[in-house]
């Protein structure tokens, strides 16, 4: 800011009116943001009781009371999360296609499904499967696991649906059109050009969708369970019922859950870099 | 390069095509003979319906009217295999369309094996030769990725050679290449015509069209207002039209005080 810049020497700019440059706003303004972060952890860790804190929520005694029965709900809850899925990624291939044909009969259907069960929760369809199934079509499906695989399933099948869409109609067209000039026909293009490359692009949404579906595992005990049959969620509500440790279960079912999904995320991150080294930059 | 005399069946026979992309007219009536060993270059402003045209001879965009035969066959028949007809007319497009997810070499076998149904050995051994014709041997096991835009070019031509097609088409090959990679790729498509391939080209290299082409079309407002041996279109336009685009191109800082 010197008075010479209203008019500049020929060739060179004139002074900026900006007492910082943007660069260094910025590097104020991060400063700024690390300060505030610093403040907060330190307000936050000052507030707390901590000794109240280590009684009810990470109580030594509570946690050995459950720490027996988590190896085989942890189980459970794999099952569940699994079976779920194989009908969700069944259904939803299905969908996924029927959403992408050129017949307009299964794109409607195929709308409405997805519209129908991505809309209402999955607490209801769940519901639905411990009492109106058996009340509307007479059958009682004996095993548990199916019942829950189903209801699950038919949930994130509308989920997985889209995803899947998505993912295939992100490949681009080129790639058809080349396997297709080739004399390639429409099944073996999708097979060997379209879904390779579509996997790569659904993996990180797919890996989301697996983990939501374990997490909806925990409504598996609407279906009416047997004491074998508990998943985490159900072992960790009935513990929290004999009051002792407070909260303590709670903690313990939920570094479970992150037992589960927090490899899978790293697995994902694996799959897609060594995927995506190849073939794209 | 020697004019060859039109006997015999055409390769590709084009009588009468139209296209519409629903309301818009892109082709209107184009009637087109392509002979075994002519190599046909296609010229024309963008939005002439030079692509469409070529799109339609394989089939990848489906004719709205007439009829287009190619080696002997009417590709516009609903009873038409047309996934065996296309094995025998390669394709090279303007953004190579390469299988990101495969290697070069599995490029030019895929098909060979999924489609020609040939053994693995036999597969690889064609491709290998035709990656060599185009001077790309040594990148077999490259992904398209890691390769510049011209080698890309040269290995969907590979590609498509090894489905030992009779007829090549190229819509416009070199386009979307730094100027300087341009070279190699008509360099390769010399050779290609050299050796008495079949070919309809849809570019806008005038020098490659004049030198390689036996015939040049031109095209305008989805029909063909002057076709003629590649010399006579270029060097001597007889209509008008033709002559304002050649101008346009040719010298294109050239402005017409209208």
């Amino acid at each position: 800011m010197t008075t010479t810049s209203s008019t500049p020497a020929p060739g060179t700019l004139p002074a900026s009116r900006r007492r910082w440059s943007p660069r260094r706003r910025q590097r104020a303004f991060r400063l700024a943001q690390y300060a505030l972060l610093v403040i907060v952890l330190v307000a936050v860790a000052l507030a707390i009781d901590w000794e109240n804190v280590g009684t009810n929520f990470f109580n030594a005694q509570a946690a050995s009371d459950i720490a027996a029965l988590i190896p085989a709900a942890f189980l459970k809850t794999l099952e569940y999360t699994f079976a779920g899925f194989a009908v969700g990624l069944s259904l939803g291939t299905v969908l996924a296609l029927m959403r992408l044909s050129s017949v307009g009969l299964y794109r409607w259907l195929a709308i409405v499904y997805i519209e129908f069960f991505r809309g209402i929760p999955a607490l209801l369809v769940v519901i639905s499967f411990g009492y109106a199934v058996p009340i509307a079509f007479g059958v009682n499906i004996p095993s548990v696991t199916v019942k829950a695989a189903l209801a699950l399933g038919l949930v994130s099948a509308a989920y997985i649906a889209e995803t899947l869409r998505a993912g295939l109609q992100a490949v681009p067209k080129g790639q058809v059109e080349a396997a297709r000039s080739l004399g390639m026909s429409h099944g073996r293009t999708l097979r060997q050009v379209v879904v390779p490359q579509a996997f790569r692009i659904v993996l990180p949404p797919m890996t989301n969708e697996f983990i939501l579906l374990t997490k909806d595992t925990s409504l598996v005990f609407l279906l009416g369970l047997a004491t074998s049959q508990y998943d985490l969620t159900k072992i960790g509500r009935d513990a929290l019922n004999s009051a002792q440790g407070g909260l303590t279960p709670l903690f313990v079912i939920g570094a479970c859950y992150l037992l589960i999904t927090l490899p899978l995320g790293q697995l994902a991150r694996y799959l897609e870099k060594r995927t995506g080294a190849r073939s794209r930059t | 390069m020697t004019a060859t005399s039109p006997t015999g069946t055409p390769v590709v026979r084009i009588a009468g095509l139209r296209k519409a992309f629903g309301e818009r007219e892109v082709l209107t009536g184009i009637d087109l003979d392509v002979h075994a060993g002519e190599v046909v270059c296609v010229i024309g402003p963008s939005g002439s319906g030079k692509s469409t045209l070529l799109r339609c001879v394989n089939l990848l965009e489906e004719p709205t009217g007439g009829a287009v035969e190619v080696l002997g066959v009417d590709v516009t028949d609903p009873d038409v295999d047309i996934d065996q007809v296309r094995t025998h007319v390669g394709m090279v497009f303007q953004q190579f369309n390469l299988f990101a997810h495969k290697t070069v070499l599995e490029n030019c076998t895929m098909a060979q094996r999924g489609v020609l149904k040939r053994s693995a050995a036999e597969a690889d051994r064609i491709a290998r030769a035709n990656l060599e014709r185009v001077g790309l041997a040594d990148r077999a096991d490259a992904h398209p990725a890691q390769l510049s835009g011209g080698q890309q070019q040269r290995v969907a031509i590979a590609r498509a050679l090894s489905m030992d097609p009779q007829l090549m088409l190229f819509d416009e090959p070199t386009s979307a290449l730094d100027p300087e990679l341009v070279g190699d790729v008509l360099g390769v498509m010399r050779d290609l015509a050299d050796g008495g391939m079949t070919m309809i080209v849809v570019t806008h290299e005038m020098a490659f069209a004049r030198d390689v082409g036996d015939r040049v079309v031109f095209m305008d407002g989805g029909v063909i207002v002057e076709d003629g041996p590649a010399d006579q279109v270029i060097g001597a336009p007889r209509e008008a039209r033709t002559r304002t685009f050649l101008q346009r191109v040719l010298d294109p800082t050239h402005t017409d005080v209208a």
